[in-house]
């Protein structure tokens, strides 16, 4: 059984899991994911991974509350023990000097970006962070973006702090602020992603996106995962999760998340529109 | 001397639920012997001197004296007569393909019907299961040997009982949240009860085999990593990389692959669902293609899944079939509808992305291929449509790349195959071993077992120096077969 170090709600309907996982914790990279089961009947939940602390053996990830499972999931409280913490699954984030990197992280991805970040910046690259949401109030880790990043620019879609509009607005904002990206990496929700990928191709350079396809055993055992990249067949479990968003069939992949919206219970963590 | 004894040629059949009660449940088809039937069945052995279904058998089962001991009404002692040899004798008797193997090469075989070996192997581990506490051998002295089992399959499990009853510290890892391999997440419950593979798998606990269960190796700890902490490593991590066909509309919602379809259903409980958390779709006319008993798991599983109509679409003819009589024989009798020499070509979606109907090829069958079947071929203009709302792809399963990807020194074949010798099991690297699916690629599970048996006699002299007595013939393992045959 795995504890639960603490949960906690960062903003409406995100949730702040960690939990002590030493194995897991001391192999983990960015841009890497755990399968959770918060009980023994639960389905699995691929949940991105956030942060880490080697030395206490612990790991955390920040997922929304969206339905049944994840409701379980958002019921957890510290001391409580629960059956599956497995990985880390998927491949890590390519991390290398590749000069100017922006960062879009929407949703739970504002969490799952940072070790990236981190990473980057360690590695001598200059990090441009964007964190993008609806409304201030869904933004966090500002603080904790901040000694990483050479600017942190934000994007709310009501104008309520940073810039406003969506992720259209972004070609304004890089001219404004003289941006020349080298690459683009975004973590947060489907409609981001596809969104980013779209808008970003102009720029003509590699944009990472982490997908998130349902996934039941994230070891490329049942194919649940797959999406179409390039034109070819990929697991996101295995081969990725992380893919040149330019590449992706986008349509295929949000019509294939919404496979069961109507049995409602099976909703993973990042399964909902979260105004992206 | 005793007067001799007519042979009885009828086999005892196994009273099973009927077809029309047991295609709407997912309670276990077969029922088992009663005591009395089992006692009736044992005693048409005709107790060879020198068994020829020993020889049929990979893991060389004392068969003719466990039936002795039923036909003596020792119920006990056939239980412990099959246990020196076969770790999960509950398991084998259900899933075997004893017709292949020992019953094959039974002499009855050729007056009429075989010794129901299979059968019996069944009746006498139920048998002890009902009696309560199982008896616990007596395991050899600790050898301060520390071995880990890379995956808790078939292969895995056989390793790992062999090895805990020669004293040795056993930890075997499992990556899915429950053990058993494709005993858990493949084999449906009706052919093989959930609750039967736990109880072998308390069992081997009981002998004392630590189980590590979400633990990934490849990904949690490398193997690398593991040769730090054991002396030697097993690796049984089968055939779970799903193959698809390649045809335009894969991605469709509605299709899936056999091991997408029953780990919902197995591993996830989805047929309890809405009761377990992991919902599975109601579809009303399914279509699976392949012909090995993953495709008949898979058509029967969707039949008590409620839908109306269920096809097996089979490239080649009814002959070919590399599922097991018995399996053909249950699905045909429940209702499943068999397509012979049909080959689906297209999938086809309508307007949001969900499946409507399948387009097919009409097949001949033309010379005999590598594997001995005759090549199915194409006759051109035949095409149709099938209005279909679920495909379930059970056309084979290549080998988990997880391990091979991150163990450089491990040599591989072109399909990923872990290389291993066929009479040990021994890989490229020292102290390594492997058997089972992920060296002969998809295959059936006393095969597997067969491997994990040589594999546990080679780790075992290499880590004390001992050499076991072996009986029978020791044989290598058949190459893969085309169709997964679990």
């Amino acid at each position: 059984m795995f504890e639960v170090i603490q949960r906690q709600m960062i903003v409406p309907n995100l949730h702040l899991l960690t939990l002590r996982a030493p194995e897991v914790a001391e192999q983990v990279k960015p841009g890497q994911f755990v399968i959770v089961r918060s009980d023994k009947d639960a389905e699995r939940i691929p949940l991105s991974v956030a942060d880490w602390d080697r030395s206490e053996g612990t790991l955390s990830a920040i997922f929304m509350e969206v339905g049944a499972s994840t409701g379980k999931l958002a019921r957890l409280k510290a001391g409580d023990l629960i059956p599956t913490v497995v990985g880390p699954l998927g491949k890590p984030t390519e991390i290398e000097k590749f000069g100017t990197v922006v960062c879009i992280g929407g949703c739970y991805g504002i969490g799952s970006i940072f070790p990236i970040v981190r990473a980057l910046h360690e590695k001598g690259n200059q990090v441009i962070t964007i964190r993008e949401g609806r409304s201030a109030y869904l933004l966090y880790w500002e603080d904790k973006l901040k000694p990483y990043c050479h600017r942190q620019i934000d994007l709310t879609r009501d104008g309520t702090m940073g810039y406003r509009g969506h992720v259209k607005r972004l070609t304004e904002v890089f001219r404004e602020n003289r941006i020349v990206p080298d690459r683009f990496i975004v973590n947060g929700c489907t409609f981001l992603l596809a969104r980013t990928s779209n808008e970003l191709a102009q720029f003509n350079v590699p944009t990472m996106v982490s997908l998130n396809p349902i996934m039941i055993d994230g070891t490329g055992m049942c194919g649940v995962c797959r999406v179409t990249v390039d034109g070819k067949m990929r697991f996101a479990c295995v081969h990725g999760p992380d893919f040149d968003g330019r590449l992706v069939d986008w349509e295929e992949l949000l019509t294939r998340r919404k496979q069961y919206v109507a049995e409602e219970a099976f909703l993973v963590h990042h399964a909902s529109d979260c105004g992206a | 001397m005793a007067e001799k004894k007519k042979l009885d040629l009828n086999r005892r059949d196994m009273p099973k639920q009927p077809p029309h009660i047991r295609r709407r449940n997912f309670n276990e088809v077969a029922l088992g012997y009663t005591p009395e039937l089992a006692v009736v069945e044992a005693k048409r052995c005709l107790q060879c001197k020198k068994p020829l279904c020993v020889k049929g058998c990979p893991v060389e089962i004392d068969i003719p004296g466990f039936i002795k001991c039923i036909a003596d009404e020792d119920f006990a002692a056939a239980i412990r007569v099959l246990k020196k040899k076969n770790v999960l004798p509950a398991i084998c008797g259900r899933v075997c393909p004893q017709e292949e193997q020992c019953e094959k090469t039974c002499v009855l075989v050729k007056k009429k019907a075989s010794s129901a070996i299979g059968r019996l192997e069944r009746f006498s581990a139920d048998w002890e299961a009902a009696q309560g506490p199982v008896e616990i051998p007596e395991i050899r002295p600790p050898t301060g040997k520390k071995v880990a089992v890379v995956g808790s399959g078939p292969a895995g499990i056989t390793v790992a009982g062999d090895l805990v009853m020669l004293g040795h510290e056993v930890t075997m890892f499992e990556a899915l949240h429950e053990a058993g391999g494709v005993l858990t997440y493949g084999i449906p419950e009706f052919r093989l009860p959930k609750a039967v593979v736990r109880r072998e798998i308390d069992y081997l606990q009981k002998l004392g085999l630590k189980l590590v269960a979400n633990y990934v190796v490849g990904k949690t700890k490398t193997l690398d990593q593991l040769l730090e902490f054991y002396d030697a490593v097993f690796i049984g991590t089968g055939a779970g990389l799903p193959w698809f066909m390649e045809i335009p509309g894969e991605n469709l919602n509605g299709v899936y692959s056999a091991n997408e379809y029953l780990t919902r259903m197995n591993l996830m409980g989805g047929f309890k669902y809405p009761r377990s958390s992991t919902p599975i779709k109601r579809h009303r006319r399914v279509a699976v293609a392949g012909g090995g008993n993953v495709a008949m798991d898979s058509a029967r599983t969707a039949l008590r899944l409620g839908a109306e109509e269920v096809y097996i679409v089979y490239r080649r003819s009814r002959t070919e079939l590399p599922a097991r009589l018995e399996e053909v024989e249950n699905a045909e009798e429940e209702g499943v509808v068999f397509h012979f020499l049909t080959l689906p070509i297209r999938l086809i979606g309508d307007d949001k992305g969900w499946l409507k109907e399948i387009e097919c090829l009409r097949m001949e069958l033309g010379e005999p291929d590598k594997s001995g079947r005759r090549r199915p071929v194409k006759i051109e203009g035949s095409n149709f449509i099938m209005p279909i709302d679920a495909f379930v792809v059970a056309v084979g399963n290549g080998p988990n790349p997880l391990i091979p990807n991150t163990t450089p020194d491990l040599e591989v074949t072109s399909g990923g195959n872990i290389v291993a010798d066929p009479k040990t099991g021994k890989t490229s690297i020292d102290k390594v071993w492997a058997g089972g699916d992920i060296v002969t690629g998809a295959a059936t599970v006393i095969l597997a077992m067969g491997a994990g048996r040589l594999a546990a006699r080679s780790m075992h002299e290499c880590l004390t120096g001992e050499k076991l007595l072996t009986t029978g013939t020791e044989k290598g393992l058949g190459e893969g077969e085309e169709e997964s045959e679990r």
